[in-house]
């Protein structure tokens, strides 16, 4: 089986940032695929489906966060997640709607 | 099998499993650990997180109709960390690689994941650090609490260690069970030493580095007589102390043939001896003891037994209970008496810098005036069952007597205006265990129906030693000239003012001391009902002729080192058989 990599580059837009329940969300998520996911910023990366290491990234409003999936489902992962913390923001509010 | 040497407090054999407590806020011990101890402890952090999960899921069953998603969330989050392989190899790895107990490793791993959230500048953010300190505690409390519960819940007998205990944690001791207790900290007169002897159980303190050398449920053998305490004892061992167990309780039984006798020296002179208490069912063991009365009974073990404080009927129930045992005879109550050492751990009162030097006892109860008259009011209720006399601790100046003795009298009206009896004639006591109470102990006794002396606290504040701080101890001596010298005033003025004066401290449970009281003037004690037998054999076997012969000479002495060794000398001599 080909190993298939993909990576993106995704903007926490929800005022409160990456906190514990939008972290919950992400590894629900991401935990939900079979492929390796890696989250960073500029300084780590972490496993995209331990809450404690993603919950440690402390992304705040703004934060640019790279995802990088390896594996069969890599590619429809990605785009969950960045549905998820692009569009969806959390299920919470951004700056301009509070 | 380990032998350790520490302070024997309460006499007496006992071989039992241990337990061992930690303290109550989940203070992790840094513990090394064999590497053979590895998987034990990567064992218990797994069994640990599939039991704190297991009560969070059942807590979420509980609160399935929960409303507010914010506490749902908070569950829901809690249990994800708990399902996280790399937390957990995190807390595996570190037992893995520095060797430490699953209790260390967890701690440390939590410290460090909160501290990178307090890090992030984002308050939101960094305020989630609390999250993390919550998840630590589901997970401390499977790795400690259950220990900490079988306090309570034991059902064998068992010995108890630990670094020190609380008053709280000795008031949850189930009697049935608690056979010994051993801790690292505390001195003859530690809060330990001191319910040891009011239960009879052996004990032992100072114990350096005690709670590292065993686990729990390892065999101990705590040797009350001698200061040892025995780990995992040979067999050899366990014989030769059954033996010792044996002729310890023959002793015991020998003292106990004088019970029936009076306290009485060979020259005919009557010592009036009661018993110090805690709790009301103690009050039969010091009448089975063979002793007069109730000289202390110590009320603060009511506050300290349940989580809110007593209502008047818990005060009133305690009291008459007490009384009931000795219908016609003096049983003094001593109003509360908390803060210190005694009451820090609790989560009622603020933490002070200097809790032995604050807000503690009477002064407590001065600033708290609605607690301290419901306790008066029982107790001027229950006054008219018996002789029931009041006693204030810690009284420091004339002012504090007269404050103390100004709500009596206000709660006396009250009970006037409820129509409910009481003795108007109450007698009312002080503790003299300070050092400007005693030197004004002549103005105080004008306004006081008796004196108490607490030779602990008087010891402790004459000579700036805290008793339980093991680097300073030795200098804590109640026979030193100094606190002697006050003793000696307080003695004096009581019989001056012809009030009545008595000794409650330690000191007077404290064989080698009863020829240097008795010389000195003392005439009435109050001390652990388990020393009774033993301290009436030695008034018993001494005239006051002698006794004063030994007074006069210490008080001529300026060591404390030459006052003890002569003391140990002279009552070596009247019961060989102790030493």
């Amino acid at each position: 089986m080909d190993s298939v990599v993909c990576e993106i580059s995704v903007e926490i837009k929800n005022t409160d940032g990456l906190h514990m329940r939008p972290a919950m969300m992400f590894v629900d998520i991401a935990s939900q695929y079979d492929c390796d996911i890696t989250v960073s910023n500029n300084e780590t990366s972490v496993d995209g489906k331990s809450i404690m290491q993603i919950s440690v990234l402390a992304a705040t409003y703004g934060t640019k966060l790279k995802i990088r999936a390896e594996g069969i489902d890599s590619e429809k992962a990605v785009e969950s997640l960045r549905e998820l913390v692009e569009d969806k923001m959390f299920d919470e509010p951004g700056p301009e709607e509070k | 099998m380990e032998i350790k040497k520490g302070i024997a407090v309460s006499p007496g054999i006992s071989i039992a499993k241990s337990i061992v407590i930690d303290s109550e806020d989940y203070r992790i011990p840094f513990r090394k650990i064999n590497p053979s101890q590895r998987m034990k402890e990567i064992q218990r952090v797994r069994n640990a997180f599939k039991e704190a999960i297991d009560d969070l899921t059942a807590l979420q069953d509980d609160n399935v109709n929960l409303e507010h998603r914010n506490i749902k969330d908070i569950f829901a989050v809690h249990l994800r960390f708990l399902h996280d392989r790399s937390l957990r190899k995190q807390i595996t790895d570190r037992i893995n690689s520095e060797q430490v107990t699953a209790e260390y490793a967890v701690s440390t791993i939590f410290r460090d994941i909160a501290g990178q959230f307090t890090k992030v500048k984002d308050s939101y953010i960094s305020e989630r650090a609390a999250d993390i300190y919550d998840i630590e505690r589901r997970l401390l409390k499977q790795l400690l609490g259950r220990k900490r519960e079988t306090i309570e819940k034991v059902t064998e007998e068992v010995v108890v260690v630990a670094r020190e205990l609380s008053p709280t944690q000795t008031a949850g001791f189930n009697r049935a069970f608690v056979k010994g207790l051993a801790t690292e900290v505390g001195g003859r007169t530690s809060h330990t030493a001191i319910v040891a002897r009011s239960l009879g159980i052996p004990a032992v303190v100072a114990l350096e580095g005690v709670t590292e050398s065993l686990e729990a449920g390892d065999l101990v053998i705590i040797d009350g007589n001698r200061g040892i305490v025995i780990i995992n004892p040979n067999q050899e061992t366990i014989d030769q102390y059954k033996e010792y167990s044996v002729e310890f309780q023959e002793l015991e039984h020998k003292l106990d043939t004088i019970r029936e006798k009076p306290a009485v020296t060979r020259d005919g002179i009557k010592i009036t001896m009661l018993g110090n208490i805690e709790f009301p069912d103690e009050a039969e063991m010091v009448l089975e003891r063979g002793g007069d009365g109730i000289g202390l009974y110590r009320t603060e073990f009511l506050y300290l037994n349940s989580a809110t404080e007593p209502t008047e009927k818990d005060h009133y129930e305690a009291y008459a209970q007490t009384i009931k045992v000795f219908k016609h005879r003096p049983v003094i109550i001593r109003t509360m008496d908390l803060g210190a050492d005694k009451y820090t751990q609790s989560k009622r009162f603020v933490r002070e810098p200097n809790p032995s030097l604050g807000l503690r006892s009477i002064r407590f109860c001065l600033q708290n005036i609605m607690m301290f008259k419901t306790q008066l009011h029982a107790i001027l209720r229950a006054s008219v069952l018996g002789e029931i006399k009041v006693m204030f601790p810690l009284i420091t100046n004339h002012q504090e007597l007269m404050q103390a003795k100004m709500i009596l009298r206000d709660v006396m009206e009250d009970l006037d205006e409820e129509s409910i009896p009481y003795n108007p004639n109450i007698e009312i006591g002080i503790m003299i265990e300070t050092p400007s109470a005693a030197l004004m102990a002549a103005s105080l006794a004008r306004d006081s129906d008796f004196f108490s002396i607490g030779t602990n606290d008087l010891t402790q504040y004459t000579l700036a030693v805290d008793r339980a701080n093991e680097l300073v101890s030795t200098l804590y001596s109640p026979v030193d000239p100094a606190v002697l010298r006050l003793i000696r005033t307080i003695i004096q003025d009581a019989y001056q003012a012809q009030i009545d004066l008595s000794i409650c401290g330690e000191m007077a449970s404290e064989p080698e001391y009863i020829m240097l009281l008795l010389g000195m003037g003392v005439r009435k004690i109050s001390i652990a009902q388990p020393m009774i037998p033993e301290i009436k054999q030695i008034i018993r076997s001494v005239t006051m002729d002698g006794c004063n012969k030994v007074a006069r000479k210490i008080l001529t002495m300026h060591s404390e080192r030459h006052i003890s060794s002569y003391l140990r000398n002279a009552t070596r001599k009247i019961l060989p058989e102790i030493f």
